[in-house]
């Protein structure tokens, strides 16, 4: 039997979503997705469709987040919460290598890189522009071996957002809100209306067809696509912030002695928040761990952040001690070295650094303030 | 390469509830390889057999709180090549740095029937007040994992690995929902330094500030934002004066008017 399609589009009943589950469990794969843990939607196993936040949505704002009902009995009627899916493919810890002595020397064994194949199920367009932010990252120069057995065994299964927080900003990051064609391996359309409750899936790879096959589908009405693009636009046209990016390289790589750079520094408790939510920050610091006897020694990865003292530790000390020098590094790696380094801004807009700061940073605010006060960029500006 | 084939190794308590020590002694299956790896020399504690010093590596936990203790942290001072503070007794004083801020004749005369019998000072202090310091590790009580860090660089001749980051690090690793920003709950992590692992926001409390400030933190800021979740100066006081009630910058924090809003 064999699956519809790619870029073909067809419409799943809500009552048919335990066969789509139960079809990618049956074609191996482990699903993670959104489910309410600690008063939050966070990542997790889903098994059943009641492990989806089935009726709940949040409300993230500056360094606030509440849950709460809603009206009707939607899957994914939320926008982002806490998690963001980077620990599924970069983890926040990672053991990277064993150690042992023998009689004359010692024998280095790399972590195997085996493991589940992940589903990750209701990912936004925000989330699938960080993925492709981090795959720039880990697969590009020296591919890290890691990362890339898990992205190569994963899939992607996209929904589209019905509707935008008020920390929202990818319209202007030009990450979203709806989905391009074969971005994500499947990409659902979740569509409520008080007769039916259904959703529109569009193929976007041979992986993705295969798992359909056999889940109950039917080919998508001409109204369930005018549907489906009036929910998108609609969320595009509702984006709670927005970040005015013209120029925003030099903008930025032009002002480091600007005097918000202090302003936002008496606020910034250098917690390492921001960075650790975010779905793309990939910075890491590595450790040895030796057992007492010094016959065995691992390596360990972890997620580090330019927030803490330790990142520029160098032989004279930290090179970025006050807090002020190290905001200025993250907005300004963020939002414009990231395009030397890496060909793309390292901002996906979804906005959980405003969210998950405990103090309510607000990195399009930060940016509002020095263009409304610095010089205008220039094409002269130092690279 | 290890010292000596065998260093020794010393613990030494001071004015404290025994937490930190029992924290060697719970190593379980490490507590054996820490037990091959160095000689227990004194440890009483653990034994009442004790091998005369100098000692290679000294652990110290608790505060001075007596002329007598004061006089003693000298002589551990004296006969340790390396001296290691565990705890935050030792490090800053401990709980009972409660009564740097109070008159602490007037505790003894409710406490005690015969408060002339007491003999102690007015102030509980950190080891580091009284003698040169090679090392403090932080926690109430130490982590386990640290305290076994801190033996394994010694031994490795290496500097341990210890984050001085915030808890807020070891929250977001583990995936813990942050419990100030999902819930409005008062939590010190954003400005004590990690070690704990972020137990307490793992069982949907805040942050006590068992392991005392991180490396750079903004106690302005902070109090900023727990006068706006509702946290009151008499509240922030007690947030504030726990097991590192005697640092000094905890101490300031507790103490500090609520700063102004900051302007935009």
């Amino acid at each position: 039997m064999s699956g519809p399609e790619v870029g073909s589009r067809h419409e799943l009943e809500r009552g048919a979503f335990p066969a789509f589950l139960a079809s990618l469990e049956r074609h191996g794969y482990s699903v993670v997705g959104p489910t309410v843990r600690d008063q939050a939607i966070v990542y997790g196993e889903i098994h059943r469709v009641e492990d989806l936040p089935i009726g709940w949505t949040d409300r993230p704002g500056a360094g606030s987040y509440r849950i709460e009902r809603r009206a009707d009995a939607a899957l994914f009627g939320y926008n982002v919460g806490p998690h963001s899916w980077k620990r599924y493919l970069y983890p926040a810890h990672e053991r990277l290598w064993t150690a042992e002595r023998d009689a004359s020397s010692f024998t280095v064994r790399p972590e195997p890189t085996d493991g589940p194949a992940l589903a990750l199920l209701g990912v936004r367009a925000c989330e699938l522009a960080a993925i492709q932010v981090q795959d720039r990252v880990f697969l590009g120069g020296a591919p890290d071996p890691g990362y890339r057995a898990r992205r190569q065994r994963l899939l992607r299964i996209a929904v589209q957002c019905g509707q935008a927080a008020a920390t929202c900003f990818c319209v202007s990051m030009g990450t979203g809100p709806g989905v391009a064609p074969a971005a994500a391996d499947l990409a659902l359309t979740e569509l409520i209306r008080p007769e039916r409750h259904y959703f529109l899936v569009e193929v976007g790879t041979p992986e993705g067809a295969r798992v359909l096959e056999g889940v109950p589908l039917r080919p998508a009405a001409v109204e369930t696509e005018r549907a489906a693009e009036a929910l998108v636009a609609a969320t595009a046209s509702s984006m709670g912030r927005t970040m005015d990016t013209s120029g925003i390289r030099d903008l930025l790589v032009l002002q480091p002695e600007h005097p918000r750079w202090e302003v936002v520094a008496r606020r910034c408790l250098s917690c390492t928040n921001c960075t650790l939510a975010c779905p793309t920050c990939f910075c890491s610091t590595t450790e040895e761990v030796p057992t007492l006897s010094g016959e065995r020694v691992e390596r360990w990865r972890r997620w580090d952040s330019c927030f803490t003292l330790g990142f520029t530790e160098l032989h004279s000390g930290s090179a970025r001690r006050s807090t002020a020098s190290r905001y200025r590094q993250w907005l300004t790696h963020k939002l414009a070295t990231w395009h030397d380094q890496f060909g793309s801004s390292g901002c996906v807009g979804c906005g959980r650094c405003i969210t998950w700061c405990p103090v309510g940073i607000d990195l399009t605010e930060e940016v509002a303030a020095i263009r409304a006060t610095g010089p205008p960029a220039t094409p002269e500006a130092p690279r | 390469m290890p010292r000596s084939p065998r260093p020794k190794l010393a613990v030494w308590k001071f004015a404290s509830c025994d937490g930190c020590q029992l924290s060697v002694l719970d190593l379980e299956d490490d507590l054996l390889a820490l037990a091959g790896a160095v000689e227990i020399a004194n440890f009483r504690e653990a034994s009442s057999a004790v091998v005369d010093g100098p000692y290679d590596l000294s652990l110290v936990e608790g505060s001075v709180t007596t002329e007598e203790d004061a006089r003693r942290i000298r002589e551990v001072r004296a006969e340790s090549r390396i001296l290691v503070t565990i705890g935050a007794c030792a490090t800053s004083g401990g709980i009972q740095a409660l009564r740097n801020f109070a008159d602490v004749k007037e505790f003894a005369r409710v406490v005690y029937a015969r408060p002339e019998y007491v003999r102690t000072l007015a102030t509980s202090t950190a080891i580091r007040e009284h003698v040169p310091v090679d090392l403090e590790l932080r926690g109430c009580p130490v982590n386990k994992a640290q305290l076994l860090e801190v033996v394994s660089a010694y031994l490795g001749d290496r500097s341990p690995n210890l984050p001085t980051e915030s808890v807020c690090a070891s929250c977001k690793r583990r995936g813990t929902v942050c419990v100030m920003v999902a819930r409005g709950t008062p939590c010190l992590g954003p400005v004590t330094q990690s070690g704990c692992g972020a137990l307490c926001p793992a069982y949907d409390r805040g942050c006590y500030g068992c392991f005392g400030p991180a490396e750079t933190p903004n106690l302005p800021s902070m109090v900023r934002r727990l006068d706006e979740l509702g946290v009151d100066a008499a509240a922030r006081v007690r947030l504030f004066r726990t097991f590192n009630a005697g640092d000094p910058l905890f101490r300031e924090a507790a103490n500090a008017s609520a700063p102004p809003a900051e302007a935009r």
